[in-house]
């Protein structure tokens, strides 16, 4: 596209009270682009203004300045052959002060918008319209791996939407460990009774189904490639594989391993970058592998494993499917006596209802003698499980109490149930056939690789550790999303979960999946940018190999050669710029954000050298939530330092150093990045982020100190979307401190 | 994309979290999707919290990034202030009758906030249960989507509407705007209409209307928010003490027969995230929590149990029997301890009612056919082409919502191919 420039000031909402008009003109100008002001840019009348140079001049680069980009998004879309850069005059300057005392402009406030106005246009200068990463070929299969409900749902939900898909399960035969229920939870209102299982039915619907194709008694070895064509190659399951995944070997024990001094974990194994010539197409994944029972041998006062009769609920389960179940049984909920009223791990609300259900059992096979006593701390029944709750406290022989469960002992041809801090006053002694422990389900990807990857980073999902061996990567706002785009989880391996729920969350993953192949197949980002045309490019010829973008990608979206050098996947890429901020030979750029844009913004800015009162910080902010803060913070017309200059920045982890070296050596005082808490409790939307940009901005203090600038120059600062009233000071107070310094000593050289 | 995009168009009714999700969910797929919220404002329930629990985390954040996911989408055609009329036909061939009420400030608004300085009358602000009040025009809630504002039009007088009138420099407030009805064909119907806090006035025994020292857990968000009535100090309504201890009543409305019959899932989270508000502000406050089961499993254990470890707090369990307001202001709270047998009868400052989750669509819903249970939940039929997601369907939190929703967008995908 040949770029033809127009740029637009709107001096309504208060910009054209406070600022210069014609000095913001003149700075457009100066910098490359002529530039005319509306007083309502947004209005009918303003894009009419703008539309008309469209149509007379073959304007197809526009700049606005004016409002922030985060509103009047459609109002200044003038189509898709058409980019559209935008200035924040408003929120970021306008808004943030005032004329002086004598009614004349601000001198500071006028600079800053000046700034803005130069930063803007020279955006427009070097983006680019973006063009969709296209594959060359693409399956729009789905592989769902694991055949319980979980994958039985999601095959068969993605089938009903058209899609073609494969099952794979490891087991003989489909169903998972609903086939040993002998009744399930209720489904529907009023809740109150246990249903027959409808495993069979649903397992008989998958194999009817033309559209699914189901391999029991197969593993996944590997999953290699990217979403729209994942590689994937099967095995038998339990057998050994030369495509098996390869596991992880970080480049110092790859070293060792080349000089002979450790042994490679991958011996025998075809190179994680070889693509099986026998492998299958997908275009997406969804692992529904499940959950098995928690051993929990290791309480000792309650005797599993020690004491005959003392059974977990899964044991307990398949007793009563094969047959009549004793007539007094004790369930135990929590394991802690009376120092911890904690469910068993792994429990999540599932094990109060399996209790609810075995209770029947008992009842019901023992129709003249039967006990069942469930003894809880809490009783976890929440939403409409409440109901059957409600139906089983009305059952005879039923007794439930909140209660410690001290010891079980086993005596005289029964068990001898220790029972604390009950309901019902005093301490007991229950007499029992049988004690059922509330044992938990265990994630399978909370010991295994379960997912098998053919990847740089390894065969497994990242940093488990954090939830629990979950597989999650953004617990609440992302639900479906993993550290491994075009992979969705579901089931046991997301959380406990009942069926309803488990439904509810396989047919979402399929839904997830389907998402992600036509993403791939429109050459768009998924989730968080979903929609994003642009990619990683990169110049290879200069890459040095020196691993730091294959190694920081949160996603894993990196492979690289037998050399180092990198082999993108660009549809396992979420576009977040962290490869791009990692490169130290900034050969990494998007069509629309490139080291060289934001360090010709930064360049823009003006910086006097020879005035003390007027220093410059410049600040790289996130703007996923700094961003809109500091919005925020403008609409309430809080003040802003007129010192600072605001760079919006995709993630904190897109920010490329050289672009700190590129403010210090332009003559700013300082840097600040402001981005997304991190830690265990992260809020980066590209989980990593914000983190390594601390790392990085730590390092880069030092090489400051090293020419003899304080390194507190440069900063991060964590800021939440709420911080808004807080920003202002947050900021004084990082710029007071640069004041303090004194300016840049390398100002005007 | 027009109103007659019947092939595989799927109608979102509700705007919070769960309707954005299901909306996003089926318009990043590919399908055309309306998404339509009765309020002026998108993000429903989660845009009143102050924090998500566990992280403690803003839910702002996570309405930021869908709202972006819209303006980036063309495929979404949103509507606030409209409410559903009539549906007839059946899946693949719904129309639907739908109704905007004037918002009295058109498209022109650029939310510069003239108007309001102008307007003279103020009116109680709904954001935050009327617990302060707010111009007649105003922004819905200053993060709201889309930014604009909305005109109260019955609390002004004739010479302040002249006054907004003028003050508006571009033309965007229209005092003759009258409500538009208009017909949307669509393939299934996604009912995320969400919840609204049980009316404890309902409750009798706990005497909600007695008091100013007796709150709401939806209040109590909104007094710790800092955008809310309090700038996020809490204190309590009415004096603006600062309480020196708190009560939490469990279950305000839940698992009860002559109420909510279910449990509202979410409420003895929310009372562990509440109690973490106010250590933030009152490191020594005293705080009772009266409860029947503490509901915090799985992943929220670790959360309850960072709590239960604060010797300033005390977990009785025991139903509330009645709340009696004090001369000086604050509350007694009667309940009796299950476990010691003993009544206990405890004196606070300020007592959170933890109020449940009442299914919002109710009548509305009988006289649009919606298939309901019931306690008022939709019911999700995909052969019906009816889908129900988030508290629409049964009371849960907002990661279950974000997997029903999810789910919902599917079924209603399904239907259209």
């Amino acid at each position: 596209m040949k770029k033809v420039y127009g740029a637009y000031l709107c001096t309504g909402c208060g910009i054209g009270a406070v600022l210069d008009v014609d000095g913001l003109k003149d700075a457009a100008s100066d910098a490359g682009i002529a530039m005319k002001d509306h007083a309502c840019l947004c209005g009918a009348e303003g894009r009419a203004f703008i539309e008309k140079d469209i149509a007379d001049q073959g304007v197809n680069t526009i700049v606005v300045c004016g409002c922030s980009p985060r509103v009047m998004q459609q109002e200044f879309n003038f189509g898709e052959q058409t980019i559209t850069v935008r200035g924040n005059l408003r929120e970021h300057v306008a808004w943030t002060g005032s004329l002086k005392d004598d009614g004349s402009v601000d001198d500071f406030l006028q600079e800053m918008a000046t700034d803005y106005v130069r930063m803007a246009v020279t955006r427009a200068q070097k983006t680019e319209l973006p063009a969709p990463y296209k594959l060359e070929t693409i399956s729009k299969k789905i592989l769902v791996m694991g055949g319980g409900i979980a994958g039985l749902t999601a095959a068969q939900e993605a089938a009903k939407a058209g899609y073609e898909v494969t099952l794979v399960e490891k087991e003989a035969q489909l169903g998972g460990k609903a086939l040993g229920w002998r009744k399930m939870f209720p489904t529907a209102y009023p809740y109150a009774d246990l249903e027959n299982p409808s495993i069979q039915n649903m397992v008989a619907e998958v194999q009817a189904n033309g559209k699914i194709t189901v391999k029991t008694g197969t593993e996944v070895a590997r999953i290699g490639g990217a979403p729209g064509q994942f590689n994937v190659t099967f095995k038998t399951a339990g057998a050994a594989s030369e495509w098996d995944a390869p596991a992880k070997v970080t480049a110092d024990q790859q070293d060792l391993i080349n000089k002979g001094e450790l042994e490679d974990p991958n011996k025998g194994l075809q190179k994680y970058t070889t693509a099986n010539p026998d492998g299958e197409m997908f275009g997406a994944v969804v692992l529904a592998t499940g959950w098995t029972p928690a051993d929990v041998s290791q309480y000792e006062h309650l005797g599993h494993g020690k004491i005959a009769n003392v059974v977990t609920n899964a044991e307990f389960e398949k007793l009563a499917k094969n047959g009549k179940v004793p007539a007094r049984v004790a369930f135990v909920q929590s394991p802690g006596g009376k120092e911890d009223d904690k469910d068993f791990p792994y429990c999540n609300s599932v094990t109060s209802m399996v209790a609810l259900k075995q209770a029947n059992y008992v009842v019901e096979d023992n129709p003249v003698d039967g006990k069942a006593y469930i003894l809880y701390q809490h009783m976890r029944t929440p939403g409409n499980a409440e109901f059957f709750y409600k139906s089983m406290q009305a059952k005879d022989g039923v007794f439930m109490t909140k209660a410690a469960v001290t010891k079980v002992t086993a005596g005289g041809g029964a068990l001898l149930v220790d029972v604390e801090d009950n309901l019902l006053g005093e301490n007991l002694q229950l007499e029992v056939d049988m004690v059922v422990l509330a044992a938990g389900m265990i994630p399978t990807t909370a010991g295994a690789n379960t997912i098998n990857l053919a990847y740089r980073q390894g065969p497994a999902f990242l940093d488990l550790d954090l939830f629990d061996g979950y597989a999650d990567s953004h617990f609440v706002c992302f639900p479906y999303e993993t550290r491994r785009t075009g992979i969705y989880n579901c089931g046991g391996v997301r959380k406990a979960e009942t069926m309803d729920e488990t439904i509810d969350d396989a047919t979402g993953a399929a839904l997830k999946a389907i998402q992600c192949i036509e993403s791939a197949n429109r050459g768009v980002a998924v989730h968080p940018r979903s929609g994003d045309q642009t990619y990683p490019d990169f110049f290879f010829s200069r890459c040095t190999q020196c691993k730091r973008c294959t190694e920081e990608c949160p996603f894993g979206a990196l492979d690289d050669d037998e050399k180092g050098t990198p082999l993108p996947n660009p549809t396992r890429c979420r576009r977040c710029g962290t490869c791009m901020g990692a490169c130290p030979e900034r050969i990494i750029n998007f069509a629309d954000y490139s080291i060289d844009m934001i360090g010709s913004m930064v360049k823009s800015i003006e910086v006097p050298d020879d005035d003390e009162e007027k220093l410059r910080v410049a600040v790289f902010v996130c703007e996923n939530d700094a961003y809109p803060a500091i919005d925020m913070s403008g609409m309430h017309r809080n003040k802003m330092n007129r010192l600072v200059r605001f760079i919006p920045v995709r993630c904190l982890g897109s920010v490329n150093m050289v672009w700190i070296k590129d403010a210090m050596s332009s003559g700013m005082d300082g840097a600040l990045l402001l981005g997304c808490k991190y830690g265990d409790d992260y809020q980066c939307h590209f989980v990593k982020g914000s983190e390594i940009a601390s790392r990085r901005m730590e390092n880069i203090g030092e090489t400051l100190g090293s020419l003899g600038l304080e390194p507190e120059r440069c900063g991060v600062r964590e800021i939440a979307i709420t911080d808004y009233d807080k920003l202002p000071a947050i900021i004084d107070e990082f710029v007071e401190e640069i004041v303090a310094m004194g300016p840049n000593p390398f100002k005007g050289y | 994309m027009s109103n007659t995009a019947g092939n595989g168009a799927v109608l979102v009714v509700g705007g919070g979290i769960s309707g954005l999700t299901a909306a996003l969910e089926a318009a990043e797929v590919g399908n055309d999707v309306f998404l339509v919220e009765k309020n002026a404002y998108f993000g429903g329930r989660v845009a009143q919290l102050n924090q998500y629990f566990p992280k403690l985390c803003p839910p702002t954040c996570g309405l930021e990034i869908n709202f972006k996911r819209i303006k980036d989408n063309r495929r979404i055609r949103t509507y606030t202030l409209t409410t559903v009329k009539s549906v007839s036909g059946g899946p693949g061939n719904f129309e639907v009758q739908l109704e905007t009420a004037p918002r009295y400030i058109n498209a022109n608004c650029t939310a510069c906030g003239d108007c309001a300085q102008a307007c003279g009358e103020e009116i109680a602000d709904p954001f935050n249960f009327g617990m302060n009040t707010t111009k007649a025009v105003y922004l819905p809630h200053e993060m709201a989507f889309p930014r604009r504002y909305v005109l109260a039009k019955e609390a002004c007088s004739a010479a302040s509407l002249d006054a907004i009138k003028a003050a508006c420099k571009y033309n965007a407030v229209d005092l003759d705007m009258q409500p538009q009805t208009f017909t949307l064909k669509v393939s299934s119907i996604i009912w995320s209409t969400g919840w609204n806090p049980y009316d404890p006035a309902k409750i009798t025994n706990l005497n909600f209307s007695s008091s100013k020292a007796i709150v709401t857990n939806m209040m109590m968000e909104r007094l710790a928010a800092a955008n809310g009535p309090t700038k996020g100090k809490i204190l309590r309504p009415g004096d603006g003490k600062e309480p020196a201890s708190f009560a939490f009543v469990q279950c305000a409305g839940s698992r009860d027969e002559n109420h909510l019959q279910h449990c509202s899932y979410i409420c003895c989270m929310a009372t562990f995230k509440q109690i973490s508000y106010i250590r933030a502000q009152y490191p020594d406050a005293k705080i009772y929590v009266f409860y029947i089961d503490l509901r915090t499993p799985g992943k929220y254990e670790h959360f309850r149990e960072k709590f239960m470890a604060d010797a300033n707090t005390t977990f009785i369990k025991g139903k509330v029997a009645d709340i009696v307001a004090e001369r000086d202001g604050g509350v007694t709270v009667t309940a009796e301890n299950a476990i010691t047998g003993a009544k206990v009868h405890q004196k606070v400052d300020l007592c959170v009612l933890a109020t449940g989750m009442e299914p919002a669509l109710g009548e509305q819903g009988k006289a649009l056919n919606v298939a309901m249970d019931g306690n008022g939940f939709v019911v999700s039929d995909a052969a019906k082409g009816m889908l129900s997601a988030g508290c629409a369907k049964a009371a849960v939190d907002v990661y279950t919502s974000g997997q029903a929703s999810t789910a919902a967008a599917l079924k209603a995908i399904q239907i259209g191919r």
